[in-house]
């Protein structure tokens, strides 16, 4: 597993997504209220670009007729086919179980942390008084 | 769903045809330059005359972007209008040999006013010729004619027969009457003397009548599943008014009308046919030998049914030899080659379905 | 293949439609003198989806030397009833009152040929059952005779048609749904037209064989307007029943639409699982037509596989259509297991009043005469 500093935590704003390429995958990396997830810029279903779908609430309903956005879950819309992930979860919506987005673990460190290793940081300089968002895949 | 990389096949190393992709204007007036001054005016005073409620914008609204592919907008306009881009991530990309062009809309088949239809018709050929076909040798254009003028379609189908530019003849499958109608049959002539396939592309204007038996559906969902149900009737028409009787060569290629539906319909017009064989005593042989002979299948949207064998065994029914691969380009429901099929498919099936069977029907060099 | 064993549920019998005059004792005074002032008593009412003779129509010795094919309770009997062993018959009398534009009309007649059913067919022959036949125009006098209808345990199911006004799902037909459900009916789509348009998306066919074709892309079109509008989600434990609908066209329905869900969810957000599954609990189809290969077990074995589930199909004989010779109203190759859940778990579990015993004399006709 290596673990590999992809961003300043100031890059990505909340309710975005910023791509990055970690040991040669295309990842997305989402700040959703504060917190950080990462999935892999491809779509299970055709091999779309995931990370580059809308991210949105979720579109619920409680019977035929109405509509309603659950504000408390993300969810990225594959810009292919429409399907719809849990950005937490990596979880398809209409097929949690057996449908899901690869994850990888993210965390945020801190710079005084970083530059004493063991990350690995070759193309992305690291400042002591900076936070930075850390992919680990 | 999740299916390991090892199942899913890859046509990674295959030269591929691409039996749909939409081409796209900048803006309209792009095809002025290939239209008479009195019809430039027409189009700009009047425009086109289609049987909708809604001007230049349909009825059922599509799903994100416009029904497009978000990674397929250009800088500068709608997808599909930028041959570089298409090139890049698309022809480039895939390994598109050749692909056949699928220009839907502003060529006449769904316009009301005939005259106008032809100009429109004309100029949409030159358009795809110019613009496209010329440029980039991979592509194939289609003849578009108004199927409604049928004296008119045989004209501009002779005047472009002899340009291996152009692949098939296109017309619309939501005609204003059944297909197998006596007054299509000079475009059949036609095809059948010109050596090209006829292709039925899933069209989203009507020609009358309602996308369904019972009027017309609420949603999205409803609307596109229409288009099999339609293809459905086209081809039980062809079929029973003797069409494939009466031109024992002609090819007809249905685009983007799915294929999973064929065998069910192939069975039930067996059936019936043979209860109610004295009221079409012109159809001389069992409805799905028709089909075996003259009907092919693109394979966008793939069917993905829970377990993907089952498909395999519906294109066992067809026949290996009647699909051929298309992705739809640049529609949001595209099928990427080395991902549409979820179960192992052999060398040989996939070079047909990928190539071969393209390359023959479209008489591809 | 012949019925292995006693007791099927034959869940789609065509008794012969009461002539008008049958029907004028049915008949309010008002609707009598019309129909017999305007000559309308001297028309059979027949479907054209339904021309007699054609070939479809009867079979040729299920034809009478006189009168209509099924016309009379006896070679009901003899013909549909006893060669199949079957314990009960769902009647379902294609009566073409429902294509008249009058809709006050519409009603009256196929308000008397309910009546003219329970008492000159449930009334007669205890292993009989029927739908409950009302037209499309107005929703609020369809309710009041289902509602009416309804006290009459014998009828299982309301009959609607495959093409008419508009599709089946919408909300306007709601109320009927609710009644239905309310009353544990049945909602039964059969085959058949009132050519309020085109048979087809492209228009008008030229023969009769395309447009009976045709009725099998309009069963699905009825069956995702019930998906896509929510349906099933208003009225759980609403049972839909395909009638002469053939079943081999569901796989492909099942596939396109649990695939179509998973893009165009946001817009139908109610539909809150995969279509095939919903489909698989709510609705069933009809046995007959068979629309597969002649004798060719597996590949029929293989569309059931498709369609991916056991419950889904009802025996029926569609009599006196003809879509079987002699006996062999089964197709070859059904296992045992799935044979008994055709003829008979599969109907008594889509109809909960075939779980009833029913009373002769609770029906409806002998009410309204006791008021009149």
């Amino acid at each position: 597993m290596k673990r590999q500093v992809v961003a300043r935590a100031g890059d990505v704003p909340p309710g975005q997504c910023k791509l990055v390429t970690v040991a040669g995958r295309e990842i997305g990396v989402f700040n959703i209220g504060g917190q950080y997830f990462a999935l892999a810029n491809r779509c299970p279903h055709e091999g779309g670009p995931l990370c580059q779908g809308r991210i949105g609430p979720l579109v619920t309903s409680d019977g035929p007729g109405t509509y309603r956005l659950d504000r408390n879950r993300e969810f990225l819309r594959c810009p292919w086919h429409g399907w719809e992930f849990d950005i937490r979860t990596g979880q398809s919506w209409c097929d949690p179980k057996s449908t899901r987005a690869r994850q990888f673990q993210v965390t945020v460190e801190p710079g005084e942390k970083l530059v004493k290793g063991p990350y690995v940081a070759e193309t992305f300089p690291v400042s002591v008084e900076e936070e930075y968002v850390v992919v680990e895949v | 769903m999740n299916i390991p990389v090892r199942h899913a096949t890859a046509a990674a190393k295959l030269a591929i045809v691409d039996c749909d992709i939409h081409p796209a204007f900048r803006k309209p007036s792009d095809l002025y330059p290939f239209m008479a001054a009195r019809w430039r005016e027409h189009m700009t005073t009047y425009g086109e005359h289609l049987r909708q409620g809604l001007s230049g914008q349909l009825q059922w609204p599509r799903m994100m972007a416009a029904g497009l592919r978000v990674d397929t907008f250009p800088e500068d306009g709608p997808p599909g209008s930028d041959l570089e881009l298409m090139r890049r991530q698309h022809l480039d990309a895939n390994g598109v040999e050749y692909g056949m062009l699928m220009q839907l809309s502003k060529g006449g088949m769904e316009e009301r006013n005939l005259e106008f239809a032809a100009a429109l018709s004309h100029a949409i050929n030159e358009w795809q010729l110019e613009t496209f076909v010329k440029p980039e040798p991979r592509l194939r254009a289609g003849i578009v004619v108004p199927q409604e003028d049928a004296a008119f379609a045989v004209k501009e189908i002779e005047h472009r027969a002899a340009d291996r530019s152009f692949a098939q003849i296109i017309i619309s499958p939501r005609s204003s009457d059944p297909l197998g109608h006596r007054r299509y049959w000079p475009i059949f002539e036609a095809a059948e003397r010109c050596n090209l396939p006829i292709g039925l592309h899933v069209q989203g204007f009507s020609g009358g009548h309602a996308s369904t038996s019972s009027g017309w559906p609420t949603y999205y969902m409803e609307e596109h599943y229409a288009a099999t149900t339609g293809m459905q009737n086209t081809v039980t028409s062809l079929v029973f008014e003797g069409v494939f009787e009466r031109f024992p060569k002609l090819k007809v290629v249905l685009i983007e009308g799915g294929f999973a539906w064929a065998p069910a319909l192939c069975w039930r017009m067996d059936k019936h046919w043979e209860r109610m064989r004295s009221e079409t005593p012109h159809v001389t042989r069992p409805p799905s030998e028709y089909i075996r002979e003259h009907v092919w299948f693109t394979t966008q949207p793939i069917e993905e049914p829970e377990n993907p064998q089952h498909l395999a065994e519906v294109i066992e029914w067809i026949g290996w030899d009647r699909l051929m691969f298309s992705t739809d380009y640049p529609h949001w429901d595209f099928d990427h080659p080395q991902h549409t099929f979820k179960f192992a498919m052999t060398d040989a099936q996939k070079s047909k379905v990928f190539r071969d069977n393209a390359r023959a029907l479209y008489n591809l060099p | 293949m012949k019925v292995p064993l006693k007791g099927a549920i034959d869940c789609d019998l065509h008794p012969a439609m009461p002539s008008a005059v049958a029907l004028l004792p049915y008949l309010d005074e008002y609707w009598r003198d019309q129909l017999v002032d305007r000559h309308i008593d001297r028309y059979p009412f027949t479907l054209t989806s339904y021309p007699p003779n054609s070939p479809l129509s009867a079979r040729p010795d299920w034809r009478q030397p006189t009168g209509a094919p099924a016309g009379d309770l006896d070679a009901i009997r003899r013909q549909a009833l006893e060669p199949f062993g079957s314990s009960i018959a769902i009647c379902n009398v294609l009566h073409g009152a429902v294509a008249l534009f009058n809709e006050d009309m519409a009603m009256a007649l196929c308000s008397a040929v309910n009546d003219w059913t329970a008492k000159e067919l449930l009334d007669r022959e205890p292993r009989l059952r029927a739908s409950i036949l009302v037209p499309l125009h107005n929703t609020e006098l369809a309710v009041a005779e289902i509602e009416r209808v309804a006290k009459d345990r014998r009828f299982v199911q309301i009959l609607l048609f495959a093409m008419n006004d508009m599709l089946l799902g919408r909300r306007v037909y709601w109320p009927i749904y609710a009644a239905a459900e309310k009353h544990g009916l049945a909602i039964g789509i059969h085959a058949g037209s009132t050519y309020r348009h085109a048979p087809m998306a492209s228009g008008w066919p030229a023969h009769r064989v395309e447009d009976y074709i045709a009725q099998s892309a309009a069963f699905e079109s009825q069956l995702l307007s019930f998906l896509a509008e929510g349906v099933f989600q208003k009225f759980t434990s609403l049972r839909l029943v395909l009638i002469e609908s053939g079943f081999t066209w569901l796989p492909n329905l099942l596939w396109r639409t649990s695939k179509g869900w998973r893009g165009m969810r946001p817009e139908t957000p109610w539909i809150d699982r995969s279509p095939a599954e919903i489909i698989r609990e709510h609705v069933r189809v009809t046995l007959q037509p068979v629309d597969a290969p002649k004798g060719d077990a597996k590949t029929l074995m293989q569309a059931l596989e498709h369609i991916g589930s056991d419950r889904m199909l009802l025996f029926s004989t569609d009599y006196p259509h003809w879509q079987f010779d002699g006996d062999d109203v089964l197709p070859d190759g059904l296992p045992a297991d799935l044979v008994k859940r055709i003829l008979i778990d599969n109907p008594k579990e889509t109809y909960p009043r075939l779980r009833e015993g029913a009373q002769i004399g609770d029906n409806a006709a002998t009410q309204k005469e006791a008021v009149r």
